[in-house]
């Protein structure tokens, strides 16, 4: 068969669903394939927008993604995606055309140096330059993409090797020498961190994306229940920790009081880090142990670094040895597979009979600390919406219970601190690269992925314009997502940053009143409406998420409103404002 | 969002304050790899892009045709040198990477040095010559060519001493090395 049919038969071998994607020139033999060959593939109109609904399928389900372009501009395009899934460690094949070989280096038409330009930002690559290699270089690439650190992978085929006429032998093995990711965490080094935390009196679970990608969540409640630990997640790890507990939960789109009829956890502390809760912060500024699982102590975590924790030791989980003493020493590292190290560390934790009653006072202080400082924001008094209340109503509105992705911004922030995550895998967003017109496309792909669920995206009026091409997509294949414009005629983050560091100096932030977004979602097919009362809102948010089919809401906000707490960028935890 | 949040230009004190984890001296990293397409632009570009300072850098075929060794050093001075073969462990097609101990290690260095000599300078050029026991490659009315290997120390001492002749070019092929007795590199 030709290569290319050969390619398919390998995507079914690995259980590929779906594929996002656009044709071109040196991929038509593989567009080709897909007639015959029963995958479903949805025509994105970028292949930015295709990247990114890879991610968005891959983060809601947890299998690996699939996007496909052309060679030179297509490729290209996907370089954001691509970058953002290796800083987010995202499982997502990428497979891209490529001029033929005897084009190759000669500046043909729509030729890029593909595998050069994305070397830094993946995983790994393969450059085919035999036909017979595809078959091994797919089955490898869902291997590499799935495994250890999850991360983006890219095949680059050459137009007349697609096209070449093999023998397709299942390839049921890896051959990856070089590649054996550690997923059993050390015994001994486990044991030494259940002592530490047994000898702990101010104990702090620090957990981020990692949690999520290693479906470690019950193992993680668990570890917390040994002794009512205090827990904290990153902007990625939210959900890992449920923020709520003791409610029904009650499946399905829109169903009010769902989530939102639990009791908020008394062990969760809220997000930490730059916009994150005080009680967070100020526990890990006070903390004397913390133990960070699948997360990589980033600046937007630790602020300065030289006064991050002061007084704590670091025990540090992670399937990847290369972050483990990265940034922060790592007292007691453990490398392997979060959910394999947290599930043996509870079992060590609970033999050794810890005293719970020593937390008792750690207790008391973050209590404190949650009294005083609860997050808050001065609501309106007429009908004007405020950002914060919009993702309140939101929340209320879902029950809790949506797929929420997000661009990159004020939104994302006010997302992450008031809505509040029952589970992984329902909060999508660019936290690494910070991607502003990810989170239109991810929903789309979260959707496709699970379309039983209802999945909204909270969008920033700037952000949504960088991949609002795919609510066309959404439209012709009927994906109904429900976009919810943050609309305050800003780029509001960095209006922020300029208000508060940089004298108040508005450069270039104001993006005025267009375009009109209820006529943009109207042209492309969606539903488009428009929220300026808060009186209504959660009404008119449970209106939008009734309609059929993809709905874009440009939901009117104050114009200039601040994003807090916060740590100013370079500072420590202490410094708080807001 | 740039850092720092402020207007205030960063100091250099502070840049320093920020690295870790310094061995303050040369390390020989002995890399084995897959023998495929690429290999050597990822490490190259994993160190370009991580900010390592490659100082020397060595390519060759070992007794595995499907294998290839790359040496190179790297100044633990400037570099934490555990997250140097960490990333580098992360690349696919790194097979190994052994950090090799400098004194259970026998190291060499090929260079030549083309130097003018002009009539009564050559005596002397080629006795120095022999005493690095370096071999004389090319002659010409005006210039040596010697060819000399050793340590990467004896090298620079050879090039300090005939530099005031008068140096006109030089080639140094980086560094390769291999550790002593049965241990296998």
């Amino acid at each position: 068969m030709r290569a290319v049919d050969a390619l398919m038969e390998c995507l079914k071998a690995e259980g590929v669903e779906v594929v996002f994607g656009l044709p071109g020139g040196a991929n038509l033999p593989t567009y080709d394939a897909f007639v015959d060959a029963g995958i479903r593939h949805i025509l994105v109109r970028h292949e930015a927008g295709g990247g990114h609904a890879a991610e968005g399928y891959a983060k809601a389900t947890g299998k690996v993604g699939v996007a496909f372009a052309t060679s030179g501009p297509g490729a290209t395009n996907l370089v954001t995606p691509i970058c953002d899934a290796m800083m987010d460690s995202v499982p997502v094949v990428f497979i891209t055309g490529q001029v033929r070989t005897e084009l190759l280096g000669t500046d043909g038409f729509q030729e890029a140096d593909t595998i050069g330009i994305t070397m830094p930002v993946v995983k790994h690559s393969f450059m085919i330059q035999n036909p017979l290699e595809i078959p091994r270089a797919i089955h490898e690439a869902f291997h590499i993409a799935s495994t250890g650190r999850p991360g983006p992978v890219l095949v680059d085929i050459p137009q007349d090797l697609s096209r070449a006429e093999i023998t397709y032998e299942p390839v049921t093995d890896v051959r990856l020498p070089g590649y054996q990711p550690t997923v059993d965490g050390n015994q001994k080094q486990i044991r030494q961190a259940a002592k530490a935390l047994a000898a702990s009196q101010r104990p702090v679970i620090y957990a981020g994306g990692g949690v999520v990608n290693a479906n470690a969540s019950a193992e993680l409640v668990e570890l917390a229940g040994c002794d009512r630990f205090p827990v904290t997640c990153t902007l990625m790890g939210l959900g890992a920790f449920p923020a709520r507990v003791g409610g029904e939960g009650v499946e399905g789109a829109g169903v009010s009081g769902a989530g939102a009829d639990g009791i908020p956890n008394p062990q969760w502390l809220g997000m930490l880090g730059m916009h994150g809760t005080r009680a967070a912060n100020y526990a890990m500024d006070e903390a004397d142990l913390i133990c960070a699982v699948g997360a990589r102590f980033d600046d937007r975590i630790t602020g300065k670094l030289s006064e991050f924790a002061p007084h704590a030791k670091f025990i540090h989980i992670d399937v990847d040895p290369a972050e483990i003493s990265k940034n922060v020493p790592a007292h007691i590292p453990i490398v392997g597979d979060a959910r394999n190290v947290l599930a043996k560390l509870a079992i060590e934790y609970r033999a050794l009979g810890a005293d719970p009653a020593r937390l008792g006072e750690w207790w008391s202080r973050i209590d404190g600390w949650r009294e005083q400082y609860p997050l808050k924001y001065e609501d309106s008094t007429d009908a004007e919406i405020k950002p914060q209340y919009m993702i309140q109503a939101l929340y209320e509105a879902t029950g809790g219970e949506a797929i929420v992705s997000s661009d990159v911004g004020q939104h994302q922030m006010w997302t992450a601190q008031y809505y509040d995550f029952p589970a992984p895998r329902r909060w999508i967003n660019s936290g690494g690269l910070g991607t502003m017109g990810f989170g239109l496309p991810a929903a789309m792909g979260a959707a496709v992925g699970c379309p039983d669920r209802l999945v909204c995206c909270v969008a920033g009026d700037g952000s949504v314009q960088m991949n609002a091409q795919e609510l066309a997509t959404c439209a012709q294949d009927q994906i109904p997502i429900k976009v919810f414009i943050m609309n305050n005629g800003y780029l509001g983050m960095v209006r922020q940053w300029q208000e508060l560091f940089w004298d108040g100096r508005y450069s270039h932030v104001d993006m005025g009143k267009f375009p009109d977004f209820v006529k943009l979602a109207e042209a492309y097919g969606a539903t488009g409406m428009r929220f300026e009362d808060k009186h209504t809102l959660v009404e008119d948010i449970k209106r939008a998420i009734a309609t059929e089919g993809p709905v874009v809401v440009d939901v009117r906000v104050t114009r200039e409103e601040n994003t807090y707490p916060m740590i100013p960028a370079g500072q420590a935890a202490r410094e708080m404002v807001g | 969002m740039g850092e720092p949040a402020t207007k205030a230009p960063l100091s250099l004190a502070e840049l320093e304050a920020s690295g870790n984890l310094r061995t303050g001296r040369k390390h020989v990293l002995s890399i084995l790899v897959e023998n495929k397409s690429g290999v050597l632009t990822r490490i190259a570009g994993l160190f370009a892009r991580r900010g390592f300072n490659i100082d020397t850098l060595t390519v060759g075929p070992t007794d595995d045709e499907r294998v290839s060794r790359v040496t190179l050093t790297v100044d633990g001075a400037l570099h934490p040198i555990d997250q140097v073969t960490k990333q580098l462990h992360k690349l696919i097609n790194v097979l190994k990477i052994r950090d090799l101990d400098p004194g259970d290690t026998v190291s060499r260095e090929l260079a030549m040095f083309k130097v003018s000599a002009d009539g009564p300078q050559r005596g002397e050029l080629m006795q120095i010559t022999e005493i690095f026991r370096g071999k004389v490659v090319d002659v010409t009315k005006r210039s040596i060519v010697v060819e000399i290997t050793g340590t990467t120390e004896k090298i620079q001492a050879f090039e300090d001493m005939v530099r005031p002749f008068g140096l006109i070019e030089m080639m140094r092929t980086g560094e390769i090395a291999i550790a002593r007795g049965r241990s296998e590199t």
